[in-house]
């Protein structure tokens, strides 16, 4: 499964903000469905933002991010025209990937 | 360019056993990749005792020595919640106060796992990280930062009407 990234990237004055909207269960594996059973934990567990070949930010996530995760990060430098990535990876393998380009 | 030398002759030895002098080579040249990018390699990795830890102390050791509270970090979190899945929390490191933040992590005090997440921060990147996080009950969330390989929090009550494990 390999989920679509909603990116927003701006530049502020020196700064680029920028917004990422991720869709996710984020499955704790703690609930149960409806005939009690216990619903795997599914949930984002890496979470990357890249401006060109450069690493803004490196995340780490557990299960208690919420469902269709948002992140907001800024970095220094970052000219309009410029790529702006974002990944993430699950723990069922699943991938993920947007990108956009500074506004 | 110890490597390009020693590769350069890989063929002509290739029966013969290792010489001190080379295994001294391999050994100098395999060292300084191990060291030079150390910083890189620990923060790819993941601090998976402190995500596993079910209480809030056991996930604060595990991330390292007791924070203190630190007025340079502003962790912004709603007083009240009315929907603890969804909780908007937002932090922000001035870095004139508190310079060389490499990382970033938010925990929840009553959530099964305190630590929701962790976050590296490279040099050139603002320390602002907002996201939204599940709080299962009433309780404190921490903003745990650290600099210079220090640890320094903030931490902020937030009420929770609707827990954010159930269904």
């Amino acid at each position: 499964m390999a989920g679509r990234i909603k990116i927003r990237a701006q530049k502020k004055g020196d700064i680029t903000e920028v917004k990422a909207l991720m869709r996710h269960p984020m499955e704790t594996g703690m609930r149960k469905d409806e005939a009690g059973e216990a619903i795997p934990a599914h949930f984002i567990t890496e979470v990357a933002v890249f401006h060109g070949d450069q690493t803004v930010m490196q995340g780490h996530w557990g299960a208690a991010v919420s469902a269709n995760p948002f992140l907001g990060v800024r970095f220094e430098g970052g000219e309009p025209g410029d790529t702006v990535r974002v990944t993430w990876e699950d723990n069922q393998g699943g991938t993920g990937e947007g990108q956009t380009t500074i506004r | 360019m110890a490597v390009k030398g020693v590769t350069g002759k890989m063929t002509t030895m290739k029966a013969k056993p290792i010489s001190r002098r080379r295994w001294l080579q391999w050994t100098l040249v395999l060292g300084a990749a191990a060291a030079l990018p150390g910083r890189v390699w620990a923060t790819l990795v993941r601090p998976d005792a402190a995500f596993g830890a079910t209480a809030l102390d056991q996930a604060l050791a595990a991330l390292g020595d007791a924070p203190s509270a630190h007025e340079g970090i502003e962790f912004v979190t709603p007083d009240i919640a009315e929907n603890g899945a969804v909780v908007p929390i937002r932090v922000a490191v001035d870095s004139a106060a508190l310079p060389n933040v490499t990382k970033v992590s938010i925990l929840v005090e009553m959530n099964p796992n305190p630590l929701a997440a962790s976050f590296n921060i490279p040099p050139g990147t603002e320390v602002y990280i907002e996201t939204r996080v599940k709080v299962a009950q009433t309780c404190t969330l921490y903003a745990v930062v650290e600099a210079d390989g220090q640890l320094f929090m903030q931490s902020r009550e937030t009420k929770v009407t609707l827990g954010g494990c159930g269904g």
